[in-house]
């Protein structure tokens, strides 16, 4: 049996997919997926490079338009710019020699959609701050952007995508070229901010294991299909041999941490 | 004409020349315009595209000189037609440096040949070229007061959006920003920055107020307004004393300003900066405290 965080009760449903499909080009890379996650889940979104897992942030953000079924976000369409969304791009990094301090581009993050000159903002300064906090990054407030380093930088990320009191983040792999200490700390950041605030979050990860013990659901996306349910449902060799269509094995060690054998990458690793 | 020691008197004599006040009047609008644009575009890193404005502005300078049209009327349209191409292309191509040296190569070599065909004075060309403030009308003055208040207010409205999309341009793009929209309006901002800046440095030095001050302010403050009014001050200063030690001595204007803010770039970059980073890093036993007010 896998570890697992508890089940959220009484949840009101944030986003749910019904048959959709997504693809660029008249090409879906991914089809008929089934989902529904509600408010303050946390949810793993798994699968091999070239899946679709930003394909689907593409369209949660209504960057996108799917290929085919419906997804509503909130209760609607998905739409650009919605401000209840917080987003973590993929290999997001800043320019080294960016001297500008942290907590600017955290402000932006609220007031940044905001037209007109209006240095000094106090209502902005203290979301700010909030944000900061949250994301355990208070002390980096007046360091400069270009001088962190990869994990300090995701604090700022996840400060400022958190200033504007989304009700869902979508955090694409925010853990790569993280090592294990820091990887953790930021899914404690990341799990505090699902728990005391209620927030949905959407991870994309290669490495399941460090995340088990906080997930709610997880989301594998492999051979143009997806499976959706709690860990213990999606992460068996039934489910992701259906999944990939060949035999794929899931080992699981006393720890409860799981390895997936069969298939060319491995997405989690007994260490 | 030489400096005496009581600078009210020198100021007054300065003042007293007509061909002076217009200098300094065009130059302290030029100054501020540069220092606010030339921030944005040190932080978008645009300096290349900028200096390739000011050469697409040469081929329409020395265009509207051999039609007798004013030189800065070519320098408006040649440099927001290429702003407005550049914009076009998009952020990450408008990084791309060897297109932007290619137009930038063949907008000299179209300059050169409008210059050929003029058979009017060279100091038509040399003025373009290096600048002449000192040849400014109370009619350019004018243009100039009205083409700053056009670009504040301006950078005044796109102000927060623009510095979100410079940092970090994924997440404003996600956010809903007009990506594009943006992109042009700056491009815009900064092509009538540069036809003005150029009537003060000329098209060759124009990175002098365009680049050198924002490029030097971002090693005074890590907050953008404070770096900005730094850059601001800096080109405004620069232009002041150019006009100043210009009128002492035989030597250009351009020269002066060059050399002023490149002798800062390097004091505050080398000398300035290292000593307050220092003090600044974390692992330093004085740990900076985390500043709450405003």
């Amino acid at each position: 049996m896998l570890s697992e965080a508890p089940a959220v009760t009484a949840q009101s449903t944030i986003i749910t997919g019904e048959n959709l499909s997504a693809g660029y080009g008249g090409k879906p890379l991914w089809s008929g997926a089934n989902f529904s996650f509600g408010k303050g889940e946390f949810v793993a979104i798994l699968g091999p490079n070239g899946a679709g897992k930003t394909t689907l942030f593409r369209l949660i953000l209504g960057l996108l338009r799917p290929m085919g079924g419906s997804l509503r976000i909130f209760g609607s369409q998905p739409s650009r710019g919605n401000p209840s969304i917080g987003y973590i791009p993929q290999r997001h990094t800043i320019d080294t020699d960016t001297n500008v301090e942290c907590l600017e581009l955290v402000r932006l993050g609220l007031s940044g959609t905001k037209w007109g000159f209006n240095p000094i903002d106090h209502h902005d300064r203290d979301a700010a701050f909030e944000a900061l906090e949250a994301a355990g990054a208070e002390d980096l407030a007046h360091r400069r952007l270009g001088a962190l380093s990869g994990g300090e930088l995701q604090r700022i990320f996840l400060a400022e995508a958190l200033v504007s009191n989304p009700d869902l983040l979508l955090l694409d792999e925010p853990l790569s070229n993280l090592d294990i200490r820091r990887e953790t700390e930021l899914l404690h950041l990341v799990n505090n901010a699902v728990r005391t605030r209620g927030v949905t979050a959407l991870l994309i990860a290669h490495n399941i294991n460090p995340l088990l013990p906080h997930l709610n659901k997880v989301m594998y996306l492999a051979n143009g299909k997806v499976a959706t349910g709690t860990p213990s449902e999606v992460l068996t060799s039934e489910s992701l041999t259906r999944l990939y269509g060949v035999q794929v094995e899931v080992l699981k060690d006393p720890h409860g941490n799981v390895a997936i054998i069969g298939v060319e990458e491995h997405h989690g690793d007994i260490t | 004409m030489s400096a005496s020691l009581n600078i009210i008197a020198d100021l007054q004599q300065i003042w007293s020349y007509q061909f002076m006040q217009h200098g300094i009047e065009a130059g302290t609008l030029t100054a501020i315009v540069a220092g606010v644009t030339g921030y944005f575009v040190v932080l978008r890193r645009s300096a290349f595209t900028a200096h390739a404005f000011s050469e697409i502005g040469f081929a329409g300078a020395a265009w509207a000189v051999l039609y007798g049209i004013p030189p800065l009327a070519g320098l408006l349209i040649g440099s927001n037609l290429g702003g407005l191409g550049i914009a076009l292309l998009g952020r990450r191509a408008a990084n791309r440096d060897t297109q932007i040296g290619i137009v930038l190569a063949f907008s000299l070599g179209l300059g050169l040949l409008f210059l050929s065909l003029y058979t009017g004075y060279a100091t038509e060309t040399y003025s373009i070229l290096f600048g002449e403030i000192l040849g400014v009308s109370y009619e350019q003055v004018l243009e100039t007061v009205v083409a700053t208040a056009a670009i504040l207010v301006g950078t005044g409205i796109i102000y927060r959006p623009l510095l979100f999309a410079s940092l970090d341009e994924d997440v404003a793009e996600a956010k809903g920003m007009p990506m594009m929209a943006l992109g042009i309006s700056f491009m815009v901002l900064v092509a009538v920055s540069v036809s003005f800046a150029v009537q003060v440095t000329g098209v060759l030095l124009v990175f002098s107020l365009m680049v050198t001050p924002g490029a030097t302010a971002q090693y005074l403050s890590r907050r953008p307004s404070w770096a900005m009014l730094a850059s601001v001050i800096i080109a405004l200063v620069a232009t002041w004393l150019g006009l100043i030690f210009a009128f002492y001595t035989p030597y250009p204007v351009s020269f002066f300003i060059t050399a002023e803010v490149f002798a800062l770039y390097l004091f505050v970059r080398f000398v300035y900066a290292p000593l307050r980073l220092e003090k600044l890093q974390p692992g330093s036993l004085l740990k900076p405290p985390v500043d709450r007010s405003g």
